[in-house]
Formats: C-alpha cells, sequence, structure tokens
C-alpha cells in the first residue's frame, strides 16, 4: 500500500557535522537518508522503525530510513541534502524558491511493493 | 609553535558570533574555544593543501585556468554568477562588477533561503533591530517557522532567549519564548509556549493575529489547526510584552504562498507597534548571505535575481533566480561562487550544471566541484583571508585571518577574471 503524506525538509544537527566531514563522507550520507514519521503512520504501512521507506514525488524516488518520531500524524521530515533533493521539483511560483516544504509525496513499503508486482 | 588569535568571527551562519579563539599550528587550526559543532568544523575540517585549480580534472597552473575561464565567458551569452553568501563583502562587490562586464545574470543563494523575504520586504517593508537589542531589552521572543537550535546553535545563548542584557539580567527567566512550527523540534522544546499550526496554514493563522491586534474577533474556534483561546492569549502577550521580537525562517519561505506568509508576518508586527515596541527578524543561514544581498542592493538595486544583459539591472525572481535559470536551460555558462548548488539545489536544476561550462570559485570539496569544468581552491574568507560579512541583522563584523596560507580570495579570482575577459 502507498499513503500520501506532506514532506518538510529542513536542517539537523547531524546533518551539519556530516556537512563538515565533507558530502561523500558517511556521516553527510547517514544523516540525509532518513525520514522521520509519525509511530501510527509508520505501522499502518507495514514499515518497521529502521526499516526502509519508499518515498515518491513527480520527480522520482527514493528509499529512506525510516525513524518513529513525534511528527503530526501524515506529515513527514527529511534533512535537507543530496538525497531529497532529487525529489524535488524545480517549479518557483515567480519567486526563485522551488517547495522545499510542504510537498505532496507517496510513502510505500518497498517490500510491499515487490509483493504487488 | 602555536598561535592564538582572539575576538574570531566565525564565519558559518548569520550570527557571526565574534568572541572566538582560535589555536593555530601552521596552516592548522588545532583547537577552537566558544564556537558551536558548526563552528568547529569550520574551522577543524579546513583543509587548505589544494593549491593549483584543475581544468577538467587536471592540474593546470593559474594563469591558465584564468584564461579558459575567460574563454568560456567571453563565448557564452548568457552566463550566470552564482553563490556569494559563504564569501566576503569585497568578493561580492568584484562578481557585481563582472556580472556588469560579462552581461551576466547574477543570483545569490538567498533566492533559495530568505528570497521571499526580500520580496516582502519590498512589498511592506521591515520593522528592524539589531541583535544587541534583542539581548538587552527583549522580553517576548517569537520564533515562527525556523529552529535555531538547529541551525544557529549559539543563537539562544548570545542574542535571543538565553541571552543576559541590560533590562535582562537573568536571561531566560526575563523572557518568555513562544515557538510556531508544524511540528515538534529542539527549538520548540525549548520554548514556554509552543504552537503547533497545519502544514500550509502559517498565512491563516497570521492573518487572524492580525484580525484580533486590530479588534475583531473571527467567528473560529481554531484556526490552522490552533485553538483560538490560544491565539487571543498570544495577542494578549504580543500587545502587552515590553518589547517583542520575532524571527522567522524557512517555515515561511519554502511553503506555499511564500512571500505572502513573510508579508503577512512582517504586517503584523508593524501594526503590533501601534500597542508596544516589536521588531522582526528574518534567521539568516550562510555567514554572509545578508552581505550578498546588501552588496547586490548597493550596486544594482535589487538583493538578488539581477539581470545585466541589457547593460542595466533588471530585476525578476522566477526568470533571473538560478533554480529558474537552471532548470529551463536559460544559462549557457556558470560562475559558482562559495556554495554548493550541486548539492543543495532541486537536482533537475542541479544537474544543468554539468551540461555548461561551469566555473567554481570555492574554499572546499563539494558536489559543485565534481560537476565544473574548472574550480579554483580559494581562501575561506575568516580562516585564512580577512575580509567583511553582513550579521543576520545587517551588522557589518570584520572577518579575520587566522591562518595564513597564501592561497588566493575570491576577490582576487575576480580581479583577475576582470582582466581577462574582453
Amino acid at each position: 500500500m502507498s499513503e500520501r503524506f506532506t514532506l518538510v525538509t529542513g536542517r539537523t544537527r547531524e546533518q551539519a557535522v556530516g556537512m563538515h566531514k565533507g558530502k561523500g563522507s558517511n556521516e553527510y550520507r547517514e544523516a540525509t537518508s532518513i525520514i522521520e514519521v509519525n509511530p501510527d503512520d509508520l505501522a499502518r504501512l507495514g514499515v518497521d522503525d529502521g526499516a526502509l521507506v519508499r518515498v515518491r514525488t513527480t520527480e522520482g524516488q527514493v528509499d529512506l530510513t525510516a525513524r518513529s518520531a513525534d511528527v503530526p500524524p501524515h506529515l513527514v521530515f527529511v534533512p535537507m541534502g543530496t538525497t531529497i533533493n532529487s525529489l524535488m521539483g524545480v517549479d518557483t511560483q515567480s519567486t526563485g524558491m522551488p517547495s522545499l516544504k510542504g510537498i505532496e509525496v507517496e510513502l510505500s513499503s518497498p517490500g510491499s511493493e515487490k509483493v504487488e508486482q | 609553535m602555536s598561535v592564538v588569535v582572539e575576538h574570531v568571527a566565525c564565519p558559518f551562519c548569520g550570527c557571526l558570533c565574534d568572541d572566538l579563539s582560535v589555536e593555530a599550528e601552521g596552516e592548522r587550526v588545532v583547537k577552537v574555544r566558544r564556537a558551536c559543532s558548526n563552528g568547529q568544523g569550520v574551522f577543524r575540517e579546513y583543509d587548505p593543501s589544494p593549491r593549483r585549480p584543475t581544468l577538467e580534472g587536471r592540474e593546470v597552473e593559474w594563469d591558465e585556468a584564468v584564461r579558459a575561464a575567460a574563454e568560456i565567458l567571453d563565448a557564452a551569452d548568457s552566463p550566470l554568477i552564482y553563490g556569494l553568501s559563504s564569501s566576503a563583502v569585497e568578493a561580492q562587490r568584484k562578481a557585481v562588477e563582472l556580472a556588469d562586464r560579462i552581461g551576466a545574470v547574477i543570483d545569490s543563494t538567498s533566492s533559495v533561503c530568505h528570497g521571499p523575504t526580500g520580496l516582502a520586504m519590498q512589498a511592506v517593508g521591515e520593522a528592524t533591530c539589531t541583535l544587541g537589542e534583542v539581548r538587552d531589552r527583549a522580553d517576548l521572543l517569537l520564533f515562527w517557522g525556523c529552529n535555531p537550535e538547529a541551525s544557529h546553535l549559539r543563537h539562544f545563548r548570545r542574542y535571543s532567549a538565553a541571552a543576559e542584557g541590560a533590562q535582562t539580567p537573568n536571561g531566560r527567566k526575563d523572557r518568555t519564548v513562544v515557538a510556531v512550527d508544524v511540528r515538534p523540534t529542539d527549538t520548540t522544546a525549548k520554548a514556554d509556549i509552543f504552537l503547533q499550526v497545519d502544514a500550509g496554514a502559517d498565512f491563516e493563522v497570521l492573518t487572524t493575529l492580525r484580525l484580533l491586534v486590530a479588534g475583531r474577533t473571527p467567528a473560529a474556534d481554531a484556526v490552522g489547526g490552533v485553538a483560538f483561546s490560544d491565539l487571543t492569549a498570544l495577542v494578549e502577550r504580543m500587545t502587552s510584552c515590553r518589547y517583542g521580537v520575532a524571527f522567522m525562517g524557512m517555515g515561511l519561505t519554502m511553503t506555499p504562498a511564500r512571500q505572502m506568509n513573510v508579508a503577512e508576518l512582517f504586517t503584523l508586527v508593524a501594526e503590533l507597534n501601534a500597542h508596544t515596541r516589536f521588531s522582526v527578524l528574518p534567521m539568516r543561514g550562510h555567514g554572509n548571505v545578508t552581505g550578498a544581498d546588501q552588496v547586490l542592493t548597493w550596486l544594482s538595486g535589487y538583493p538578488f535575481a539581477v539581470s545585466f544583459a541589457r547593460g542595466y539591472p533588471q530585476f525578476s525572481p522566477g526568470e533571473f533566480t538560478a533554480v529558474d535559470m537552471l532548470a529551463r536551460r536559460a544559462a549557457d555558462a556558470a560562475v559558482i561562487i562559495a556554495s554548493d548548488p550541486g548539492a543543495h539545489l532541486p537536482a533537475r536544476a542541479a544537474r544543468y550544471l554539468e551540461r555548461i561550462p561551469t566555473i567554481l570559485l570555492d574554499h572546499g570539496s563539494s558536489v559543485t566541484a565534481e560537476m565544473a569544468r574548472i574550480v579554483f581552491p580559494t581562501a575561506a574568507y575568516g580562516v585564512d583571508a580577512a575580509g567583511t560579512a553582513y550579521r543576520m541583522d545587517g551588522v557589518p563584523i570584520p572577518l579575520t585571518e587566522c591562518i595564513s596560507t597564501g592561497r588566493p580570495t575570491d576577490e582576487d579570482v575576480l580581479t583577475q577574471l576582470l582582466e581577462a575577459v574582453t
């Protein structure tokens, strides 16, 4: 199953530490490849805390490590970085600013998709 | 032998904390006192060893790289100059001069951070203040759509929530801190009051606050997920405080309605001045992104998204902004200065930098460096070069040369490019 969520990206301390080590570092990759999800939402998706969850927008899809977190239902948070930027659109609504928060995304369990296929 | 430099400003974020003590041995910083983890990273992880420019991946002499870069710019019909936010004012001036000379579009990382704030300021003005005033006077602090506890790690202690000032001698105890966000964060955890708004509902909440300040009572139990009673209580605090300051961030600029959200907050703050003293400051990210706005405005009249293609400055966000220029393939060459659009722009825009000749001036490794045709390894302002940067409140702060490496500065390279282009 897949479900629609609202994605917010932003800064974290871990992302910044990784950035100082270099964007090719393990610290950066790990810090920017997680997604914070409400525990009830994770359970409904059938994704365990720490397992991979598939995130999809019209730009593409990536698999991120799910982290059960204190976020509102149907809202997910991903630290800013190269991983999530691959899903960001380029429409700036005539401002220069792309939508980097409040984006509609689709989440699913990679395992469930394989079964469906 | 180690050398200790005192009263050093950290060039990482818009706080520009200028109370650091930096201890260096030769070309390496070995110890930094009073810096946050980001400040530690800036100085301790700095590697000044790359000295020669690269052209298509191979090291070349400096003159050869300058000649090759000038040839690219001479051949370009629509060059883009972008970045600037981790450079110094002195280099930013040269970048604008280069844009003027070659008829380029020039944009800073502001366009993907507080660009919408700039648009709001143009529309409704700003009731501003310095961080010194915040520290000394503010008894009510409002953090809206920003998370300084993750992004500006000494802000609370040095300037705002916990800072001890002339009229706030007890620091945190003398202030009420309100945080507004769509999710709990490290900042909301330290606030006295946390208002959790629904994603995308900031504008409605701000409009409701304006109505309440104006003495009107909307017929609603809740707005944007916030109970009406919480909004009336906030308005009571805002109108009765001695000195309120709102800090705002990407939660307003990166969401739908962008500059409209910011204009609504700035208007609310202006209207609160009918009741008490109230100011608003954007939480600026990169160390000198404020300087980029300042310099571009001095020299062109506009803070970002400026084209010199017609021989005079034109301002057009959505057209002369980096994401739009790259995503629409409107640039045929790029000069990137002290930033990493390869990592920080949406991938479709970032990838286009590989398709056009890209010239990079930067002090560290980056995703953009892997995409660039020519890379000039320049000094880091505030680490191995002196310069000037603007703090988030518009106060210019001198940056110190803490270690001497002989690396050329961005200003040096831009000056050489100005001499080399025809």
